[in-house]
């Protein structure tokens, strides 16, 4: 298993390290769906240069990443190549140990065999480090990939069930960017799983164990917001970075929903839509976590997909973060309907958004309208992505269901 | 050179401000009013009227009203009072001064509207007064200054030091913002003529008629307001009101082609008396160049000689005051007739141009090139740079190279702009190395805005303010340093510290930039269509989340079936 783990490894440091010195690095990192004004390099220089000039970088509406990043960057802005491939490299960890926590029923065909099961982990490794979504995203220098790592990182922690370390982890990609606290549910709903505490709402043991956990996120989460506010010296990067997030002042297109609704909406209507639109993010917790709460993965897989869907500021690193579960999922392949029109629709988007991109802004022959109706059907093809996932899992689960309950009837 | 002894000069020494304006004791207002004609080597010719009125009154003193005015307009009287205005300096171009061929101007000012205000130390909300002062002054220029606002209005740190008394140097009582699309016609000269004592009736006003002063190619009309010290010991202090109109003839249109000027081809009228208001009306011609260059009739015995904008120049004055400048027809008409192709022109010293460089509509990159022509001395400029807020600066990008090589500025003052709310604002102090060309570089990005917010030609573009540049600039001339009540005004208007140097201030062009525009007819669509994404998601999870799944029997033929029944009465298993 190590030695095919190298292999990719070397061969994905090799691509990004070719990339990094060729003259695409800056083509890449000023394509719109590659940076977004959250997670650009261009803008974290441009802070670390307002700091030397002393000048604070939240005075201005360039600069929207948290203070623990600048100062992150502020030592290691030499090397941040390497902090992105390094950071790659750990989320290629996570997801080799992830998969070793599966179900491990054996039943007729539906199930993989263990020998399938054995090369999944490779298997999310090669989807995730040679995916050209990453690729594009790391040599880009975006701070998505630094954000893909925490996540990973947590993800790994909760399955080897270090309930601690996940609450800092999710506690710092909670302070990097407000969406992963939707990622709390499922990371609870796991650790009562693994320590077999039943989900009802009427024993002690579910609220004991919630409130510590909660606590220890919460907990962590004030001391690093505490911790920014110390290097800083201000509260000035609360409404520059969350409150950038939750109102989307900045109308820059990128591969999501939000830039050209709020550019065509009616003055009146914004902070209505602003509400709806990021609601919906946040809203399909409770319902998925009632009706999932027996697969807590699945359900973390299922949070990250909405979370990079529906996010105001979405790139796609955030879509090669999801599409990196899929293999995990492999059984299903059989059972995944519409699976190629889904795929080529995507495909197709990613190819038609730097045409449709070049036309509108450098030809002057198109205008925003195509652009956004690629945005449109690549943001439709990924909610057909990972619904038709869900509900080929929920058919399987059914089938298995019912033939183990046939062979315990037929013995 | 240093920062402050550049920034010290502009703010004036109360004494030598005394000295320029001695005033006959007793009196209460005073007027003067002058025109410099100066022919320029390229055939055109240019024209500057002044017009100064000194108002004794202190509105520095709190709680002093003021209801009687002579000479002073009441309009402009009572905005000071009611705003507690401590300078105030407007100007209406249009078109823009081609430096490198009509040399320095007497008077800057950039293409469009620019407006900058000192307030008085004792005002508590100036964002307050200063939008009410827009709208005010908009009412009374006819001018649509109310589109000045927070989002085009700064606070320069050192370029816009007080032109006339007051140490006061807390930028947080100067507000400067400038209009670049604001258009200057026949509606904003009416008023302004208004201001002056004799109206448009008498004195050198009579030749402002526009259907002339429009037909050229730059048209400049200023009010410049500020307090100034009436004796040496600057025991007391009057309002100094100033009206400044420059123009620019062009020799082929305006012209018709032949080099010969006179008062009446440039104003289609001719002075016949001075305003009888004024204690002295005068016109001043420029024949430095004469007679090589051109000649003027009718002739006059009185010179003057002036050291203005580093350079020794000789005037023919011509008196309004006394009868004999207007001869035997009771009318004065000057005539300037070109011999033949004169030299060359002294080239000025400090010259500054701009452009926007790059393709498409995403990024782009401001270039300032500032030439300095001093051949062997290098000194320090201001330049100062506001960009709207809609262009995002990236200020690591900004280099500055003089002669290919770098030339880090020695003081750089940078405030980032916030979205809907204020604009970048770039002040740097560059020394500029002697005979070199300076280029300073910055990338911006374009953003996309609400559909509301774009103007209603929105391919047009949006315009860009002029830069400043700021410099005192080496005087190949002493300059002279001490005032006599005599001085011309044209040499008045800047206050002179030191013999060696100059005051220039160099505007550059406006940019004009074109934004990403969205599709301005498909609100009601784009709305709908991404609801419908959003709902797809939506329905979906709605979907899978409240729907049970059921294995689905399938149905037995109809022999099972019967067989099942029988089976079923006997008691035995069925079949499936």
């Amino acid at each position: 298993m190590a030695a095919p783990l190298t292999l990719l490894l070397i061969v994905a440091v090799t691509i990004r390290a070719v990339l990094f010195r060729s003259s695409l690095a800056e083509l890449i990192s000023a394509r719109v769906e590659v940076v977004s004004p959250l997670n650009a390099w261009k803008r974290v220089v441009e802070g670390l240069a307002l700091l030397d000039l002393g000048v604070s970088p939240y005075s201005g509406d360039v600069f929207h990443e948290t203070p623990l990043m600048i100062y992150l960057f502020h030592f290691t802005v030499d090397y941040a190549e390497i902090v992105f491939i390094v950071s790659a490299y750990f989320f290629r960890k996570q997801k080799y140990a992830l998969e070793s926590d599966r179900y491990s029923a054996d039943c007729l065909e539906l199930l993989r065999s263990p020998k399938e099961m054995f090369y999944i982990p490779l298997k999310v490794a090669m989807f995730y480090l040679l995916n050209p979504f990453t690729i594009l995203s790391c040599v880009a220098k975006s701070t998505c990939g630094l954000n893909n790592a925490i996540i990973a990182l947590f993800i790994f922690c909760t399955l080897k069930g270090s309930a601690l370390l996940s609450g800092i982890l999710l506690a710092l990609a909670t302070y990097q960017s407000i969406y992963p606290l939707t990622l709390f549910a499922p990371a609870l709903l796991f650790f009562l799983q693994r320590l077999y505490i039943p989900v009802n709402l009427r024993r002690s043991s579910f609220w004991f164990f919630t409130l510590q956990y909660a606590f220890m996120y919460v907990g962590s989460l004030v001391v690093i917001t505490g911790l920014s506010f110390f290097l800083l010296g201000s509260w000035d990067f609360i409404p520059s970075v969350y409150g950038f997030i939750f109102s989307v002042p900045d109308l820059t297109p990128n591969i999501g929903l939000f830039w050209y609704f709020f550019a065509e909406m009616f003055e009146h209507f914004r902070l209505f839509f602003s509400c709806v639109f990021q609601f919906n993010v946040f809203f399909y917790t409770i319902p998925l976590s009632i009706k999932l709460k027996e697969h807590p993965v699945f359900l973390i897989f299922m949070q990250i997909a909405i979370i990079s869907i529906f996010k105001s500021y979405p790139t796609v690193g955030d879509v090669a973060l999801y599409m990196a579960f899929l293999p995990a999922w492999s059984h299903l392949y059989r059972f995944l309907r519409n699976i190629f029109l889904v795929s080529c629709v995507l495909l197709a988007c990613s190819a038609l958004f730097p045409v449709l991109w070049h036309l509108w802004i450098y030809a002057g022959s198109a205008n925003s309208n195509f652009y956004y109706a690629i945005t449109l059907l690549f943001n439709f093809g990924q909610v057909k992505v990972f619904t038709t996932t869900w509900l080929t899992n929920c058919e399987w689960k059914n089938r298995w269901r019912n033939k183990v309950s046939l062979f315990i009837n037929l013995y | 050179f240093r920062l402050s002894s550049l920034i010290g000069h502009i703010s004036t020494c109360p004494s030598l401000i005394g000295q320029c304006c001695q005033r006959h004791p007793g009196s209460v207002d005073e007027f003067q009013e002058e025109l410099v004609i100066r022919p320029l080597h390229s055939g055109d010719i240019y024209a500057s009227f002044q017009f100064r009125t000194l108002w004794d009154t202190d509105f520095l003193q709190e709680g002093q009203k003021v209801s009687h005015y002579r000479l002073f307009p009441k309009s402009l009287g009572q905005v000071l009072s009611k705003f507690s205005v401590r300078e105030l300096h407007i100007s209406f171009t249009q078109g823009f001064w081609r430096t490198m061929q009509w040399g320095q101007p007497f008077i800057p000012s950039p293409p469009g509207a620019e407006l900058w205000v000192w307030f008085h130390d004792t005002v508590s909300d100036v964002d307050g007064n200063w939008k009410e002062l827009t709208n005010v002054l908009s009412g009374i220029f006819c001018a649509s200054l109310n589109f000045i606002d927070l989002t085009n209005t700064v606070q320069p740190s050192a370029s816009f030091k007080p032109l006339g008394l007051g140490n006061a140097t807390d930028h947080r009582f100067l507000r400067y913002a400038t209009l670049p699309r604001e258009i200057v016609c026949t509606e904003n000269l009416t008023p302004w003529k208004k201001l002056l004592p004799c109206g448009s009736k008498a004195g050198l006003a009579v030749l402002l008629k526009s259907e002339k002063l429009f037909h050229s190619s730059f048209h400049s009309q200023a009010v410049h307001i500020r307090p100034v010290c009436q004796d040496e010991q600057c025991t007391s202090k009057a309002w100094e009101l100033r009206q400044t109109l420059n123009v620019v003839f062009d020799l082929y249109t305006a012209g018709q082609g032949k080099k010969e000027w006179s008062l009446f081809k440039m104003f289609s009228r001719t002075l016949t008396e001075a305003c009888p208001l004024a204690t002295s009306s005068k016109v001043y011609v420029d024949i430095t160049d004469n007679p090589e260059l051109f000649e003027l009739s009718p002739a006059t015995p009185l010179l003057s000689q002036a050291v203005v904008l580093g350079d020794r120049r000789t005037y023919s004055v011509f008196d309004l005051t006394r009868a004999e400048t207007f001869g035997q027809l009771r009318s004065l008409n000057l005539l300037l007739r070109w011999k033949g192709d004169g030299g060359e022109m002294l080239r000025p010293l400090l010259h500054a141009e701009r452009y926007v460089a790059g393709f498409g509509l995403q990024t782009g990159e401001i270039h300032t090139v500032i030439y300095n022509n001093h051949p062997y001395r290098a000194f320090p400029v201001l330049l100062m740079d506001s960009v709207p807020w809609y262009l995002q600066l990236y200020i690591h990008t900004l280099t500055v190279t003089s002669k290919s090589r770098d030339n880090k500025p020695s003081y750089i003052h940078y405030q980032p702009a916030k979205d809907r709310h204020r604009p970048h604002l770039l002040e740097m102090l560059i020394q500029l190395p002697p005979h070199s060309m300076t280029e300073v570089t910055v990338q911006f990005e374009r953003a996309l805005l609400k559909w509301t917010e774009y103007t209603p030609d929105p391919n047009h573009g949006f315009y860009v303010g002029s830069s400043v540049v700021s410099a005192l600039v080496p005087s190949m001339v002493a300059m002279n340093t001490n005032f006599t009540q005599d001085q011309p005004l044209f040499s008045s208007f800047v206050p002179v510290k030191e013999e060696s140097s100059y005051f220039v201030r160099v505007y550059t062009e406006p940019l004009l930039v074109n934004l990403p525009t969205p599709d301005f007819s498909m609100p009601y669509n784009v709305i709908c269509l991404t609801c419908t994404v959003v709902a797809v998601g939506y329905g979906s999870f709605y979907n899978l989340l409240t729907r049970t799944f059921q294995v689905d029997e399938p149905s037995l033929p109809l022999a099972k079936r019967l067989a099942n029944l029988i089976r079923r009465i006997r008691g035995v298993p069925l079949l499936t």
